[in-house]
């Protein structure tokens, strides 16, 4: 059993080293070496997604409902895909107007109306604040757990002085306000609490994995012992299948549905991955890191319930302690107080981003916007204001959860708000993501889809957890108020086919997108909400500049003065100086402030309080009219014309670009070709004119010398006649390659059997073969080879192998092999010689027009040098391949295939 | 910038067929108490998809990281404070 | 005693019709298949005229020719080019690296008789 103190000493050390982890991150934020700038740190912190509520209860859900724990993780792995595209514009956004919380992107995308962000924020906190509470009773429950395990009988619930939920209730305060609120700051990022919430991350990953693999590997044989035993039990083996899960597919796509937007619309989602993001980039790697971090969490979830389901079988434990009693269970205190740990991590993680996220709304959208009315906060220095209205706002936000959480105990309303959170939270969806992409979406639609989804939200949703808690008569639930049926919350309209929480979300997503969409198909936006709406909308295409807004009629002393009084005067000096030496602007010798100045002073003090309290701050310095807002969206349209227009001209220039290198292209292909002809012509002519020389000096010579002995006359005969004969051949040759590459070849495709190809060829050339005794050999299948091609160009191209090998073999000694070979759907011809073989660098180009080899003993060939290469076409036209195998002084190989004939395939 | 534009194209495909193959009814065809390699079928199922969905993303965020596009390339500066 | 001339061709007919013109009008012969069989036998050997063949294998006759002439000891020697090409281009490259005479496939044995005749005489003139 684990000592009180124990358990204590461990969770307030594990707290301290998260204070000093965020003092560390801190330190080095000041220092301007970030530790939490790289995607690893982001992924981690988007990671305090996983609260307690998950933490504990995914294995909860799963011994109640099977896979229904799921969802609530598929559906962010599923949105992330899509961060790339969206949540990347909503950081750019974000940054560009330096808005800091989901409240402010959502008023300055529709008029920067101070009515849209308090709506926003009353949302989130009505949704939100229970949220908070589940994790203090998580904290709280997991303590007494591990506290009374063997003492089953102690009651749950302890006086307020000695629950620990309050201590931890209060040190998260004092996190909250030590990294939360340490300074006002124009971008509201806090690099200790992110540094801090990422290790937590980590260490509820480790905890979830180590409890899961002690308890496969301690308790059981593995991860698979508990699910066999389960599958053996009919009343455990129903968690295998989605009849387990209440509300059937239905409700598992709602949840999906929910998680998806929960991933980026929870106001601590928001604030981690847009407010505290430091460089978009870090995007690409969460995208897919994240899910990769769901899915490990998710990994031991089903043993390990179906593991507390095997070992407490009457149902005494609760399922959503069941990470902590088995190995409590097994005797395994120390992962038992690990677990804890993780939970505490969990807890603590979301607690603090959650409410430094809710003060920053509170703050700027719900208590400057009252308090810059009064006069008397007008001047004077109001850093220190803000300071202390987000100091009390955490406390009171701590406070109340915990009162809430004290007040309604282990009611029915505490262990369903996390979804009915997520609801709540998908309220913001619409608004965001239509805003984002339809510039036409206006502040009333927005306003009026806002407030029917919460009221719907609320209706179907929050009073039933209040009937069923017995807070106000359940008898609403099935009579409806006042007896009306049709509006009985959870069957609206008497819609009864889903699942309550189905339901709810249908009937307020449906209210919430028509009548965003619908009001602002038929509202007129101000000047305001079209520039806001087109500056969101065009993000990527409009640069900061295009958000100056004001003639020039501030003073950059009055400027000063108001950035002074809110980030203090070192901040506004800091930021001041740096603009100006960002716009190479010297600004003592300025008076005017011009717009970009003005526009940028607003964007600092939007990051402070708000965009719409900037609004109202500025108004009272800049004395004198704003340009009239329907002129700035002249300009801007103006500047997407001209921008539109540039881009046209880059993209048609790009086009004649591509075209001059194409057209250079061609021409170097023609000039290529055009040298290539010039080449094959002075080749021609040189092979046509070397036997042309020795014709004619013979003829001359036997003309001029009628004397000459006869052996010597007949040998110059001789010469003469084989000269011309080679000319004659040449000629054919050159005239059949022309032929074919200009493709008027008129090819007369048969049926061919190759068996009779070659006996004709062999028939042809054998008497060559006899007179230099080469011996031929020959060998095949028997019966036919069909193939459809033309008989005499076959015939052409084994004549032409056959000369060729007698050319290079030695009379008396040569052996040349004919081989007709069938190999799958080709047939194969192999003429082999045993001559001198051919150079591998050769090999090649001896398909080539006129390339000569040497014949045996150096002497030139008596070859055309075109043999193969019409050789070539025929077996390309063919839709063949011809080629050679040989190495040097090993003979050659010359080979070529043809595909057989479709119809009589052996 | 036709390379962008497929990237995004792949990018907004793949969670609709994440979705189509994660809800009703190809869920239905995996739901029974039957076990392979010692899981459940329908937990195989899910977390095979799961990690083929998260195998797609990363390939396509990874590997064909597309140009920046016209007026988004200059990087975001991290806020100044 | 006879000047010797050295026929450079790699066909084998013309360097027959060559010799048997050359015997004809009384000159001692030495035949060369490529350029490098041409180098070899200049190196050691003397030879009063070179008919040069210009597409061979093994040192074409153009670089027989810059190689030659590079030679103080042959520098001086008449080279006589042959070529089956027979473009102005070719001609002026053969002269252009020394050759003294330049005549085209077929050629007139007449013609290549005389020519070979005047070259030896205004060698031996100048000598």
């Amino acid at each position: 059993m684990l000592a009180h103190w124990v358990i204590l000493a461990v969770s307030f050390g594990y707290l301290g080293l998260l204070f000093a982890i965020a003092y560390y991150g801190d330190k080095r934020a000041d220092a301007g070496r970030s530790i939490i700038s790289n995607p690893y740190i982001y992924t981690l912190s988007i990671a305090v997604y996983c609260t307690a509520w998950t933490f504990y209860g995914s294995v909860g859900r799963a011994a109640t409902t099977g896979v229904g724990f799921l969802p609530i993780y598929l559906g962010p792995t599923l949105i992330a895909a899509l961060w790339w595209l969206v949540l990347r514009k909503i950081i750019r956004i974000a940054k560009t107007h330096r808005l800091t919380s989901i409240a402010d992107f959502i008023a300055s995308r529709y008029g920067k109306d101070p009515l849209v962000a308090g709506l926003v924020t009353v949302i989130a906190l009505v949704g939100i604040l229970p949220y908070i509470s589940l994790q203090l009773k998580a904290v709280s429950t997991s303590f007494n757990v591990l506290y009374t395990y063997h003492s089953p009988a102690q009651p749950h619930l302890t006086s307020l002085w000695s629950d620990t939920a309050l201590y931890v209730a209060l040190v998260m305060a004092v996190f909250a306000l030590l990294f939360g609120t340490r300074h006002i700051d124009a971008s509201e990022r806090h690099e200790g609490m992110v540094a801090a919430v990422a290790f937590e991350s980590v260490v509820k990953l480790a905890a979830f994995l180590i409890a899961g693999v002690c308890i496969s590997y301690y308790l059981f044989t593995g991860p698979s012992e508990p699910v066999l035993d389960a599958i053996n039990s009919p009343r455990l083996a129903k968690l295998m299948e989605m009849a387990a899960q209440p509300g059937g597919y239905a409700s598992w796509f709602t949840m999906i549905f929910l998680a998806m937007s929960a991933i980026i619309f929870l106001p601590r989602q928001f604030h981690i991955l847009v407010v505290e993001n430091v460089n978009e980039e870090h995007v690409r790697k969460a995208s897919w890191l994240f899910p990769l971090y769901l899915l490990a969490i998710n990994l031991f979830v089903l043993p390990i319930a179906l593991a507390g389901l095997v070992l407490f079988p009457a149902g005494g434990v609760d399922p959503d302690t069941f990470l902590l009693v088995v190995p409590l269970f097994a005797g395994q205190e120390s992962v038992a107080l690990f677990v804890f740990l993780g939970g505490l991590s969990a807890a603590t993680g979301m607690v603090i981003v959650e409410t430094i996220a809710l003060s920053t709304m509170i703050c700027n959208d719900l208590v400057m916007p009252v308090l810059l009315r009064l006069r008397s906060f007008r001047q004077g220095n109001l850093g220190r204001v803000l300071l202390t209205v987000r100091r009390a706002s955490i406390v009171a936000i701590l406070l109340l959860s915990y009162a809430y959480f004290r007040l309604i105990g282990e009611s029915y309303a505490l262990v369903t708000i996390g979804l009915v959170s997520f609801a709540a939270a998908a309220q913001f969806a619409p608004p965001i993501l239509i805003g984002l992409y339809w510039r036409r979406a206006s502040r009333k639609g927005a306003i009026s889809g806002l407030l029917a989804g919460f009221a719907i939200w609320a209706y179907t949703l929050l009073i039933p957890s209040f009937a069923i808690s017995g807070w106000i008569p359940a008898a609403i639930l099935d009579q409806g108020p006042w007896g009306l049926e049709l509006l009985r919350p959870q069957h609206l309209l008497g819609l009864g086919m889903f699942d309550p929480l189905t339901h709810s979300v249908f009937w307020s997503m449906l209210a919430n997108v028509g009548l965003l969409v619908g009001v602002s198909l038929f509202d007129r936006q101000n000047a305001m909400e079209r520039l806001q709406a087109t500056l969101f909308v065009d993000v990527f295409r409009h640069g900061e500049s295009d958000t100056r807004l004001w003639s020039g009629t501030a003073t950059v002393a009055d400027l000063k003065g108001l950035l002074a009084r809110f980030l203090g005067g070192g901040n506004a000096e800091k930021a001041l100086v740096g603009y100006a030496a960002e716009q190479g602007l010297d600004l003592r010798t300025k008076v005017q402030a011009d717009a970009r100045l003005v526009g940028f002073v607003e964007r600092e003090l939007a990051g402070a309080i708000g965009a719409a309290s900037a609004r109202v701050m500025i108004a009272s310095v800049a004395q004198g009219e704003e340009i009239s807002l329907e002129e700035i969206m002249r300009i801007i349209d103006e500047t997407s014309q001209v921008i539109e227009y540039s881009h046209r001209l880059e993209e048609k220039s790009l086009e004649l670009e591509q075209t001059t290198a194409e057209l250079r292209e061609a021409n170097k292909r023609l000039k290529e070709l055009d040298r290539l002809k010039d080449e094959f012509i002075s080749t021609v002519t040189h092979e046509l004119r070397t036997p042309l020389t020795s014709i004619r000096s013979f003829s001359e010579i036997l003309r001029d010398h009628p004397n000459l002995p006869p052996e010597e006359r007949q040998q110059f005969l001789e010469i003469t006649v084989k000269e011309s004969e080679r000319l004659t051949r040449l000629i054919n040759q050159v005239l059949d390659l022309a032929k074919i590459e200009s493709d008027s070849v008129e090819w007369t495709d048969t049926l061919v059997d190759l068996n009779q190809v070659i006996g004709e060829a062999v028939g042809t050339m054998g008497q060559i073969f006899r007179e230099r005794s080469i011996d031929l050999e020959r060998s095949g299948p028997p019966g036919a080879v069909a193939v459809m091609a033309d008989r005499d160009r076959l015939i052409q191209v084994v004549i032409n192998l056959l000369s060729n090998a007698v050319k290079f073999c030695e009379p008396g000694a040569g052996r040349v092999a004919v081989r007709l070979e069938v190999r799958l759907n080709r047939a194969r011809v192999e003429v082999i010689d045993n001559g001198p073989g051919i150079h591998p660098d050769e090999q090649e180009m001896i398909f080539e027009k006129f390339h000569q080899l040497k014949g045996r003993h150096d002497e030139k060939p008596r070859g055309s040098g075109l043999g193969l290469t019409i050789s070539q076409r025929i077996i390309a036209h063919h839709h063949g391949r011809i080629w050679v195998e040989s190495a040097p002084g090993a003979g050659a190989r010359f080979i070529f295939e043809l595909p057989l004939a479709k119809t009589e395939k052996s | 910038m036709p390379e962008a534009k497929r990237h995004k194209e792949r990018l907004i495909v793949l969670p609709l067929v994440g979705v189509i193959a994660l809800n009703y009814p190809l869920l239905s065809l995996f739901s029974r108490v039957k076990l392979l390699f010692g899981v459940p079928v329908l937990y195989l199922y899910l977390f095979a998809v799961w990690l083929l969905f998260i195998l797609g993303v990363a390939v396509i965020l990874e590997k064909s990281g597309p140009p920046p596009e016209p007026g988004e390339a200059e990087p975001t500066k991290p806020g100044s404070g | 005693m006879a000047q010797t001339v050295l026929i450079v061709d790699d066909d084998r007919n013309i360097v027959v019709a060559l010799e048997f013109l050359m015997r004809q009008a009384g000159y001692a012969v030495a035949t060369a298949a490529d350029g490098r069989q041409a180098l070899d036998y200049l190196a050691d050997r003397a030879a009063d005229l070179m008919i040069l063949d210009v597409m061979m294998p093994n040192l074409n006759g153009f670089e027989v020719c810059a190689e030659v002439r590079a030679n103080p000891r042959l520098a001086h020697l008449p080279i006589l080019i042959l070529t089956a090409k027979g473009r102005e281009a070719e001609k002026a490259r053969g002269l252009a690296l020394g050759a003294d005479a330049y005549i085209s496939k077929p050629f007139s044995t007449h013609e290549l008789v005389e020519l070979v005749r005047t070259l030896l005489l205004g060698k031996s003139e100048g000598i």
